[in-house]
């Protein structure tokens, strides 16, 4: 797994307080790992500043899943 | 009771009557306090009479790209924040017929739209801390409508709409959103009052007087509080009893 999928994971679980082994590919924040709307918002802030990388809102919402994270982590510091 | 040390809070409005009266009050409770308003001369002496713990940061909340850099600057003044008082506020009275969209437009965007921006910008830090305090000056107006007035109380009931939906969003995280209504307060606002025209508006407070910047600063202080923690979208009259809602 990827340096960033590990930064990812951890955050995701920091943030959630789920098991590490629940945060797969695609897991769905919202309906697999519990985050409500608020949770969503937050864990897109703490992506923005492990990353230091700008988020915006229409990019926002089409990161569901732990997948989703990682790729537009990924496409954005390329 | 009502202990604020170690907490930093934003006060607009500060160079005016209500909004010096709540920085002196949170800033008695132990709060850092900075404080903002057009006027730099009462605020350097606001300053001056608070001692430590006070920082003088003008804004116009008009001018967008000062707004924009203000929570910043308050949160590097003080290393957080963590209490937001909305208490600017203008007025251009005048009836809907003869209003101008620019005295429409100035006073929406002072006392409403500069609260939604300035909310806004320091939400990410209180969220972060799981604690911050949202408390916006509204005005019975908002509630009650005031001839004259339509410009300022739509923006003060447009306050309250905005807060309840606020609190609703970030109540889980330990920030609260509330507004405080004053009456009749004794402000420069008030003086221009003349005496027939004060003898007619005591005629409608139960209690026979006027308030004083000192009652909305305690209703401030405590909405502010960690005690009042359970208090969120609520709005707080205080106005010796001229409506009762």
């Amino acid at each position: 797994m990827s340096d960033i999928a590990d930064r990812v994971k951890k955050i995701v679980v920091e943030h959630l307080g789920v098991e590490e082994e629940k945060v797969t590919e695609n897991a769905s924040f919202i309906d697999d790992l519990g985050a409500d709307s608020l949770d969503t918002v937050e864990l897109v802030m703490a992506f923005e500043e492990e990353f230091g990388i700008e988020i915006p809102d229409d990019a926002a919402e089409t990161i569901q899943t732990f997948g989703d994270a990682v790729k537009f982590i990924k496409e954005a510091q390329a | 009771m009502f202990d604020l040390t170690g907490k930093s809070a934003l006060v607009t409005g500060a160079s005016g009557g209500i909004g010096a009266e709540i920085a002196r009050a949170l800033h008695a409770a132990g709060a850092d306090v900075a404080l903002t308003g057009t006027r730099q001369e009462p605020l350097d002496a606001l300053a001056r009479e608070l001692g430590s713990k006070a920082h003088v940061l003008p804004c116009d909340l008009s001018d967008d790209a000062a707004l924009k850099a203000l929570p910043g600057e308050a949160a590097g003044a003080m290393g957080g924040l963590d209490i937001l008082v909305n208490n600017a506020g203008i007025t251009r009275d005048g009836l809907l017929m003869r209003m101008s969209d620019e005295d429409w437009d100035r006073v929406l965007d002072v006392n409403l739209t500069a609260v939604m921006k300035l909310s806004r910008a320091v939400m990410r830090g209180m969220m972060k801390a799981r604690w911050g305090r949202i408390v916006n000056i509204s005005s019975i107006v908002g509630t009650t409508g005031n001839g004259g007035q339509t410009n300022y109380a739509a923006a003060k009931a447009g306050m309250v709409g905005f807060s309840k939906s606020l609190a609703a969003e970030v109540a889980s995280r330990g920030i609260t959103v509330n507004c405080i209504a004053p009456g009749f307060i004794e402000t420069a606002m008030t003086d221009k009052l003349t005496e027939a025209q004060r003898e007619a508006t005591l005629v409608r407070v139960p209690a026979g007087k006027l308030g004083t910047p000192g009652d909305i600063a305690a209703a401030a202080l405590y909405l502010a509080s960690s005690e009042a923690g359970y208090v969120t979208g609520a709005t707080l009259h205080v106005n010796g009893g001229m409506a009762m809602i």
